[in-house]
Formats: C-alpha cells, sequence, structure tokens
C-alpha cells in the first residue's frame, strides 16, 4: 500500500498506530545512542574519538529529530515534548541502547552490533509504501556508512590488538548477547507492518541477515559467537524497560523539566 | 523592479552556509526549487546532513532576504528529503571557493577512495585521519607532501 504523505496515512488508524509504532522504535534506538555517543565527550581516548563521538551523536540524534517530526506530522506531540516529556513505558527502543557505555570495547561493540541491525532495517524501509519515511531512509542510510565503517574498523582493531583488548572485547560481546535479540522484535504492530508495506521485512529475516553480516566480523576480530539469539524477557519494543532508561531520560531532561514551557 | 525567479535565485545566492561561510545554499545543491507564483514564494531546500543544526538558521535567513523583495506577499520554506542531498550537487563554483577557504571539495562517492587532493599544494597521496571532523559533512586528512592536516567534505 502506498502512502504519499501523512494526511493519507490518518484515513485508517490501524495503519497509523503500526507507522507511529514504527516511527517510535527508529527514533528511540537513534535517540537513546546519540545520548550515550554524547556522554563520551572529553571522556574519548583520545581527541580523535572525541571529535567522531560528538560528530556521530549529532547524526543520531539528527535522525532522531528527522522521525520525531514524521511522528508529528501523524498527530503527535511536538518533538521536544515527545522527547523530554514522555513516559517511559511509551520509549520503544531496544534495551540495548539504553543501558550505560560502560568501558570502551563495549561501546565499540554495542555501536557496531546496533550499526549492521540498523543498516539492514534501514534498507527494508528505503522500499516502504510509506514515502516520507523511505525518502528519510535513503539519505540516512548514506551517513550511517560512515559509522558503519568506523566502528568495523576500531572492532577489528581492538580484536586483533589481543591481550587486554581482545580480553575486554569479549567481555563486552558477552554482557551484549542477552541484549542483543530485542533488537528484532518489530513490537505489537509487526504483522500489520509488514501486511501494509511500511516495512517489508520481517524481524526474523532481519536476525538471520545481521548473522550473515556479523559472523565474519567476529571472525576476523578473533572473538568467539556466544551462542543462540534469543527475544530478552524485558522487550523494549513492547514498553518494557529497566532502570538504565529512567535515569537516563532524567539526566537528558533535567534542564528541558526545570521550565517545560520556555522557547528555545 | 519587479521580482522574478531568476531574482530569487540570485538573492539566494548570497545566503552562505553559516558553517563554511565562503560558499552560498545554491553553489552548495541545497535548493532543490523555487517557485514564484502572484508574490507567493515557494523554496524547498534540503539539508546536507539530516542532523545539520545549521539548517534553522539558513531557513531563517532565506524568508527574511526573500522577505523584503519588492512585491512579495508570502515565503513559504519546506524542508524536504524527496531530492536528498549528495555531494554531487556542489556547483563547479562552489567546489572552488571551498577549496578557497582551505576544504577540500568531495571526491567522486564513487571512486572507492575518500581521500580529496591537498587544498593547499594539490598532492593526491594524502591519507583519512578521521572520518568525522568539525561539522557532519567534513573529515580530517593528512597530506603526505606537505605534511600538514586538511578538512574535507566527506562524499555521501
Amino acid at each position: 500500500m502506498r502512502m504519499e504523505n501523512a494526511e493519507q496515512a490518518k484515513q485508517s488508524e490501524t495503519y497509523r498506530a503500526a507507522l507511529v509504532d514504527l516511527l517510535y522504535q527508529l527514533a528511540d534506538d537513534e535517540l537513546c545512542l546519540g545520548h550515550r555517543d554524547s556522554e563520551w565527550l572529553g571522556l574519548a581516548p583520545d581527541i580523535e574519538e572525541d571529535v567522531a563521538f560528538s560528530s556521530i551523536a549529532q547524526d543520531e540524534v539528527g535522525h532522531a529529530t528527522y522521525y520525531f517530526n514524521l511522528l508529528h506530522d501523524l498527530g503527535e506531540e511536538n518533538p521536544d515534548r515527545i522527547a523530554f516529556a514522555r513516559e517511559v513505558k511509551r520509549w520503544r527502543n531496544a534495551v540495548l541502547l539504553e543501558r550505560p557505555n560502560g568501558d570502551w570495547a563495549y561501546s565499540i561493540a554495542r555501536h557496531l552490533l546496533y550499526d549492521v541491525f540498523d543498516d539492514i532495517r534501514l534498507e527494508a524501509i528505503t522500499h516502504s509504501g510509506y514515502r516520507p519515511l523511505a525518502e528519510g531512509a535513503r539519505k540516512i542510510r548514506r551517513e550511517e556508512t560512515y559509522h558503519l565503517q568506523h566502528f568495523r574498523l576500531w572492532f577489528t582493531r581492538l580484536g586483533q590488538a589481543g591481550g587486554e583488548a581482545q580480553e575486554r572485547l569479549v567481555q563486552a560481546v558477552n554482557r551484549l548477547w542477552p541484549d542483543v535479540g530485542g533488537l528484532f522484535s518489530l513490537g505489537m504492530y509487526e504483522a500489520a507492518l509488514i501486511e501494509n508495506g511500511i516495512l517489508p521485512m520481517n524481524g526474523e529475516e532481519m536476525r538471520r541477515r545481521w548473522e550473515e553480516r556479523i559472523r565474519p566480523v567476529m571472525d576476523e576480530a578473533g572473538i568467539p559467537w556466544p551462542g543462540e539469539i534469543s527475544i530478552p524477557r524485558v522487550n523494549g519494543r513492547l514498553g518494557e524497560h529497566t532502570d538504565d532508561l529512567s535515569e537516563m531520560l532524567d539526566t537528558m531532561s533535567e534542564v528541558y523539566r526545570l521550565d517545560p514551557n520556555a522557547v528555545w | 523592479m519587479p521580482t522574478t525567479e531568476q531574482t530569487l535565485w540570485s538573492v539566494l545566492d548570497e545566503v552562505k552556509d553559516p558553517e563554511i561561510p565562503s560558499i552560498s545554499i545554491v553553489e552548495l545543491g541545497m535548493v532543490n526549487r523555487v517557485q514564484l507564483d502572484d508574490g507567493c514564494v515557494r523554496v524547498e531546500m534540503t539539508p546536507t546532513f539530516v542532523g545539520c543544526p545549521a539548517i534553522g538558521m539558513i531557513r531563517q535567513a532565506v524568508q527574511e532576504r526573500l522577505a523584503a523583495l519588492d512585491e512579495i506577499r508570502e515565503v513559504e520554506v519546506v524542508v524536504t528529503m524527496d531530492q536528498p542531498w549528495t555531494t554531487d550537487r556542489i556547483t563547479p563554483e562552489g567546489r572552488e571557493k571551498l577549496r578557497e577557504f582551505g576544504i577540500a571539495p568531495p571526491v567522486d562517492g564513487r571512486s572507492g577512495s575518500l581521500v580529496p587532493d591537498c587544498p593547499y599544494c594539490g598532492a593526491d597521496n594524502g591519507e583519512v585521519h578521521n572520518l568525522f571532523g568539525p561539522t557532519a559533512c567534513r573529515a580530517i586528512f593528512y597530506c603526505k607532501r606537505c605534511r600538514q592536516p586538511f578538512e574535507g567534505m566527506k562524499p555521501v
């Protein structure tokens, strides 16, 4: 089903509900990760990485803003309220993205595992029947190419370095693994998203493609495959979250909450 | 003097990118369409990067400049992604101005290499120093001939 704009999408409540849910998944993944990236500013191992993480954070937050604007067009609240004043149970990011940064190896590994997933999801979305989403995905994907290159390079560099770097990377991947499956849950509207051509690929197929792309990178970095991937007990895509998200949102919205009616 | 679409384009060519003040938004290829209909202007623009923080400032500058023209009653500036920005959209004049400003213009993204010629000495044997630079659209390279780092636009 092709939908040219928000006005058309709003004609069907089923269509709109599924689309809105997917947009929250996309926006919330990007905003959580973008915020976590920004927390490295001044703390990254070298100045190049300070610059890189600031730039990547800006990209991710910018992508989230793009999706928030699409949500606003569909009748959701304005982007600032969506980002800073929404209850935790309405967030749709995978739990993986709300976790604190941990050490450098954890941050690098999380970014790579997520970015490969995001690339697969964005590729699928470029074929979405909802035109504003397909257009944005085509543009966003071109930008994400640079993130992918960056994190792939760091991941293999840490792995191939051996010693403490490799040990920490192995530990990081093991710690990430129970959360990874949450990426491939597409929430409560998965069937409707596919039926309506909003997202023309299911979570299972995304997982298959992801494994196909991640395995060779893990091999190259000398990191053992930690085992089966399953959807975690706490599923962020259904609005279930950990205290990590509440704490992150408290920090992120601290200035906003001082005066929610301020004009920026 | 009556305002024509051509006048609008030349006024837009005076609006600079606040992050690279030597180059105009027309030379950067950010303007998709300009329509003039009975005193009402509609400008469609697209950001270089989705998260470009300068787009709000640019939009306001466009709004103000065009609204100040003779016989213009209404100005609508729309940000769209229907023709997404790519580095191929920078005009030849734009590429020259980037170089003069000390930012190497982007290489052809299909060439496989990311490294542009050094904007200072012209050498073509530089290397990537950091894929990320001071703004989303720039990266940092290193020239092995004149031995200095330089900024360049990254192909997207």
